[in-house]
């Protein structure tokens, strides 16, 4: 079985050199069974050729429904995940071949931030501990007193009280234990974070206060962030480009305005359209673009454009040829041969 | 009703420690309210002297095994794959024994003392202690502080033993208390088979085996309480292990 892979012209995508390049990015679990014989039966795709770029100091979104592979895509540029096929590279090496030995040194450029601040901090460890555990180990700051002031210092930039460093994560609320979360992040000085759902578990309120401390921290020191994410008004709010994801593939991608105001793909303009306007009249008069059936199997997904199934405007192509990315005005890239016009 | 658990627990560990103390201070043979065994010995005296020998290995076994235990469960677990498989398998073999037979072909190997005992009391108690907290900690794994731990580019050594370790504690110290009592009871057992410890060294397995055999009838009280002493420390350290589980439960502490 081939895929096409869906390799993006990187130059239109990004006008700078990219910091980060995903090109046809694969990750496909095995699926075994069998007690005694273990026989693969078949593999969930959980991305499936994958393909973007992210310039220094940009925001790239990563949006879509739950399972569509939007959380593996950043597991694999952490190497949480080892990736089945494709490159991922990172200011010019590429991790996705590298040996286990040689990441170390990536672990200091590329950070990331969990969904749930209440379970990615170690309930045994105090903040302070957390934060300087890093520090520590890759023989960052060596001496403890420098250590215990930088401490403060990300504590501070990140809006907590230093003293919170003696403090076990259960003396905190979600989004102070989140400011942790980031804080640790920072203390490595990366380049770059992905952000997996960072917000996504908080209250509104603190939500935006998350939101603002990452685009401050952005500013400030010009990081990149992967800010995945299912809430699109936060990602039009964060985000330079957005990509849509659906099942393992990208459907679409464009700058932040282009997307949100000219969506084209049908899969993108029926998730936008499931928005809800705060404006009751607008609301009323808005058509409402509701999908039909069920995301199907990643284990055995539709032939052709993997999305043909439930899209209203899905021609006979659509069922025989799977769609690439391909520009369809300057920085639009979408995957659908309807909206190409073929 | 788990306070008053958590107390009488306490009370029974410390108790023979206390009188241990002040049989230091006393001549044996002053003092006869166990009787004296068949050497004039007095049999209080070397039942406390012998809680010092059940202490010892009970202790020094308990805590290797528990603690030996974790490693090998958590590094099976965080590892898995082949590693977990093979470890599981060895773990199966060991289990497969019963632990005295293996405690006794130990001894045979090593020879005898106190030490060829406490390493043959300790390595029956590894798997079962690996095995339990290797289920604990595949669920931790999956935790996403594992995974911070992880990008943040730390050592395989530091992640098991600083960031899942840890949050292990709760199983091992069950572990740990319940294996107290075991090796108590496997050394007294491995000294009653002749095996164990040596005379003069009072062991409490060496006073039941030498009374048993010839006084059981003459003398029961040189079998009485040694017997009984052995019971009240596994019946002590049992109490104890249900009590730490009660205080280590959230779920039960909160009632």
């Amino acid at each position: 079985m081939s895929v096409a892979e869906t390799i993006g012209d990187e130059n239109s995508l990004a006008d700078a050199e990219p910091l980060l390049r995903v090109e046809g990015l694969k990750m496909h679990f095995p699926v075994t069974e069998g007690l005694f014989m273990r026989r693969t039966v078949g593999h969930v795709k959980a991305v499936d050729g994958v393909s973007f770029t992210i310039a220094p100091g940009e925001t790239l979104g990563l949006v879509g429904e739950s399972g569509c592979g939007k959380t593996t895509v950043g597991r694999c540029i952490l190497r949480l995940e080892n990736p089945g096929a494709g490159k991922v590279v990172f200011a010019g090496t590429d991790i996705a071949g590298m040996k286990a030995s040689e990441i170390s040194k990536l672990r200091q450029d590329v950070q990331v931030i969990f969904q749930d601040p209440f379970s990615s901090l170690n309930p045994r460890q105090k903040i302070g501990s957390i934060i300087s555990e890093p520090l520590r180990v890759h023989g960052i700051i060596k001496d403890p007193t420098k250590r215990r002031e930088r401490v403060a210092e990300l504590l501070r930039i990140c809006g907590l009280n230093p003293r919170f460093a003696d403090r076990y994560p259960h003396e905190m609320s979600g989004g102070q234990r989140q400011r942790v979360g980031i804080a640790r992040a920072l203390s490595v000085n990366p380049k770059f974070i992905v952000c997996d759902e960072a917000v996504s578990a908080l209250d509104v309120s603190i939500q935006a206060q998350v939101i603002n401390l990452l685009e401050d921290l952005r500013e400030q020191f010009n990081f990149s962030y992967l800010f995945i994410a299912h809430d699109l008004s936060v990602v039009r709010h964060i985000c330079h480009r957005v990509a849509v994801m659906y099942l393992g593939k990208i459907a679409e991608l464009a700058d932040c305005d282009e997307l949100f105001d000219n969506p084209r793909h049908p899969y993108t303009q029926a998730l936008l359209s499931a928005v809800p306007v705060p404006d009751p009249t607008v609301e009323e008069a808005r058509s409402h673009q509701i999908l039909e059936g069920e995301v199907p199997s990643p284990m055995n997904p539709p032939s052709g454009c993997v999305f043909h199934p439930r899209c209203p405007q899905a021609i006979e192509t659509c069922r025989r040829e799977v769609p690439e990315l391909q520009e369809f005005s300057p920085g639009h890239m979408v995957a659908c041969p309807v909206v190409l016009g073929k | 009703m788990i306070s008053a658990a958590v107390f009488a627990d306490q009370i029974a560990m410390y108790n023979p420690e206390v009188n241990d103390f002040a049989a230091m201070l006393q001549a044996p043979s002053l003092d006869h309210i166990f009787g004296t065994d068949e050497f004039g010995r007095d049999i209080y005296s070397r039942i406390v002297h012998g809680a010092r020998t059940a202490m010892l290995v009970g202790f020094t076994a308990a805590i290797c095994g528990s603690t030996l235990g974790l490693l090998v469960g958590v590094t099976s677990a965080y590892f898995g794959g082949w590693v977990d498989i093979t470890v599981q398998r060895v773990i199966d073999v060991l289990i497969a024994f019963p632990s005295i037979i293996l405690a006794l072909a130990i001894v045979i190997i090593l020879g005898r003392g106190v030490g060829p005992v406490i390493v043959a009391i300790t390595i029956p108690l590894i798997p079962n202690c690996a095995r339990v907290v290797r289920s604990s900690a595949l669920a931790i794994r999956e935790i996403p502080y594992v995974d911070a731990a992880r990008a943040m580019g730390f050592g395989h050594a530091r992640i098991v033993l600083r960031h899942i370790s840890p949050n292990i504690m709760a199983p091992y110290l069950i572990m740990l208390t319940t294996f107290l009592g075991q090796a108590i009871l496997a050394e007294a057992s491995l000294s009653y088979l002749g095996l164990g410890v040596q005379e003069p060294t009072p062991a409490w397995g060496l006073m039941l085996k030498s009374g048993a055999e010839e006084y059981a009838e003459s003398a029961p009280w040189a079998v009485i309480f040694p017997g009984v002493a052995i019971s009240l420390a596994v019946f002590g350290f049992n109490l104890f292990g249900d009590a730490m589980r009660d205080v280590l439960d959230p779920k039960l502490r909160d009632r």
